[in-house]
């Protein structure tokens, strides 16, 4: 799974971060940032959750 | 449901209803999928239109919530530019405009909300509401031609719409009727400093009025009158004064529609009819109340929810609201419930800095915490929101 994430779309609510902690963090200004644009399979579900319910659409992911 | 469907139809195409069709792809539905919207576009979101798209930063292209492949792999039928009219749930058949009749095996519904108008005016040109990727075009268009702009209704709409016609450099007067803006949503003192946000930066606030009528002029909106009796003369006028759930086409259905189609907890409205998002009002399991919520995040989760229920898993819905407004360079983001009433307390940062974190809470329970230009520090408060304990424990200890 190969991850993008448009931070100019992103509005900092943060939920990446609760649905998957490994992969995404938030800067000061509530900016989410990408930690692992490839993660690994076993966190797939909750980044496909973050992409699911982030509430700017800023999360794309597509398969390898 | 205890066998697969064969046909699903949802009535709406914008958050909810998109992420509905997703997330039975994603749970392994591969049957017959229907897409119902009654606006041209393909699923866009709404709350970049107050902000980026009405200050010009984003072409509307980029409210897109999908490429067009992604509409592919979905592989549903997306009826666009097309209205739901009635609906026959003992039949199981759903009517769109022009007499087509679609027959279904479970329904979703999310046709979300439809603004209020004032009772007359709105026929005059000048005036507008904001809700569609059309109505932030035909704004925006005004907005270019610098009208002097009143904006009637100081909820999240009216008053990020003031911000933005402010950032624009426009002549901008919000009519609030409470005592400041957002003052239902997040009680008086923090409604407060959101008002004050706005007359710092040159905005006209009118609190503690509504509008009676709109003057017109040679067809033209040239003001409005006050419930105190004063005029505000403007060339252009956003009626933001709140929505009202999109449900006459189910007027004959007999399904409860009193203030939004009525779910049990599971977000079920009847036998194979599941809503979500702006148009559901369902039975909250911990509240133990029936809620209505009008926030963007609620219409995903709860579109997920709503599907993978009509797919029988049989979960109950029970979100911790969340909602965030950006006017100006401020960013207000709220967890829970932030309701007047409450009793509020700083645990982060300082109002006079204009960066600060903010618990609500009644009986000593916390019940929603708001960041002011604060997200990594609200994050935490979240399970404090979620799992509520005696707010003197989480004051006393500083919070998570």
């Amino acid at each position: 799974m190969r991850v993008t994430l448009d931070q100019d779309k992103c509005c900092g609510a943060g939920t990446c971060v609760l649905s998957a902690p490994d992969v995404f963090d938030q800067d000061d200004d509530g900016i989410a940032i990408l930690l692992d644009p490839t993660p690994p399979a076993h966190l797939a579900a909750g980044v496909r959750d973050a992409a699911t319910r982030c509430p700017a659409a800023a999360i794309r992911l597509e398969a390898e | 449901m205890t066998t697969t469907p064969r046909h699903v139809v949802i009535a709406g195409a914008s958050a909810a209803g998109l992420t509905a069709a997703e997330t039975l792809r994603r749970e392994g539905y591969n049957g017959h999928l229907t897409l119902i919207g009654d606006e041209p576009h393909l699923p866009y979101d709404r709350p970049p239109l107050s902000k980026q798209v009405l200050a010009g930063i984003w072409p509307p292209t980029r409210t897109a919530l999908r490429s067009p492949d992604d509409h592919t792999r979905l592989d549903a039928d997306l009826l666009l530019g097309r209205r739901a009219t009635a609906l026959h749930p003992s039949r199981r058949i759903i009517e769109v405009d022009y007499g087509e009749h679609i027959e279904y095996d479970a329904l979703i519904i999310a046709t979300g909300v439809t603004p209020r108008h004032l009772p007359q005016g709105h026929d005059l040109t000048g005036v507008h509401v904001l809700r569609t990727l059309d109505d932030a075009h035909r704004l925006r268009t005004h907005l270019l031609q610098r009208p002097r702009l009143a904006v009637v209704g100081a909820g999240f709409t009216g008053a990020e719409v003031a911000a933005t016609a402010c950032g624009l450099g426009l002549d901008v007067t919000l009519i609030c009727r409470g005592p400041a803006p957002l003052a239902e949503r997040l009680g008086g003192d923090i409604a407060h400093l959101v008002g004050q946000l706005h007359t710092d930066h040159g905005v006209r606030l009118r609190t503690g009025v509504g509008a009676t009528s709109l003057v017109a002029s040679h067809g033209r909106v040239a003001g409005l009158t006050l419930t105190d009796g004063t005029l505000v003369e403007a060339d252009a006028v956003v009626v933001a004064i709140g929505s009202t759930p999109a449900t006459d086409w189910l007027r004959t259905s007999g399904l409860d529609i009193t203030d939004g189609v009525a779910c049990d907890a599971y977000c079920q409205a009847a036998p194979g009819i599941y809503a979500a998002g702006d148009v559901a009002r369902w039975h909250h399991p911990q509240l133990d109340a029936p809620i209505r919520l009008e926030h963007r995040t609620n219409a995903t989760d709860q579109a997920i929810t709503a599907a993978r229920n009509l797919l029988g898993a049989h979960e109950p819905y029970a979100p911790v609201p969340y909602f965030w407004t950006d006017q100006y360079d401020t960013k207000i983001q709220a967890h829970g419930i932030c309701t007047p009433g409450a009793q509020i307390t700083v645990v982060h940062g300082d109002p006079a800095q204009r960066s600060f974190v903010a618990l609500y809470s009644h009986d000593g329970r916390v019940t929603g915490a708001l960041g002011w230009n604060s997200p990594r520090e609200l994050r935490p408060y979240r399970e404090l929101v979620a799992h509520p304990t005696p707010s003197e424990h989480a004051t006393a200890t500083g919070g998570p």
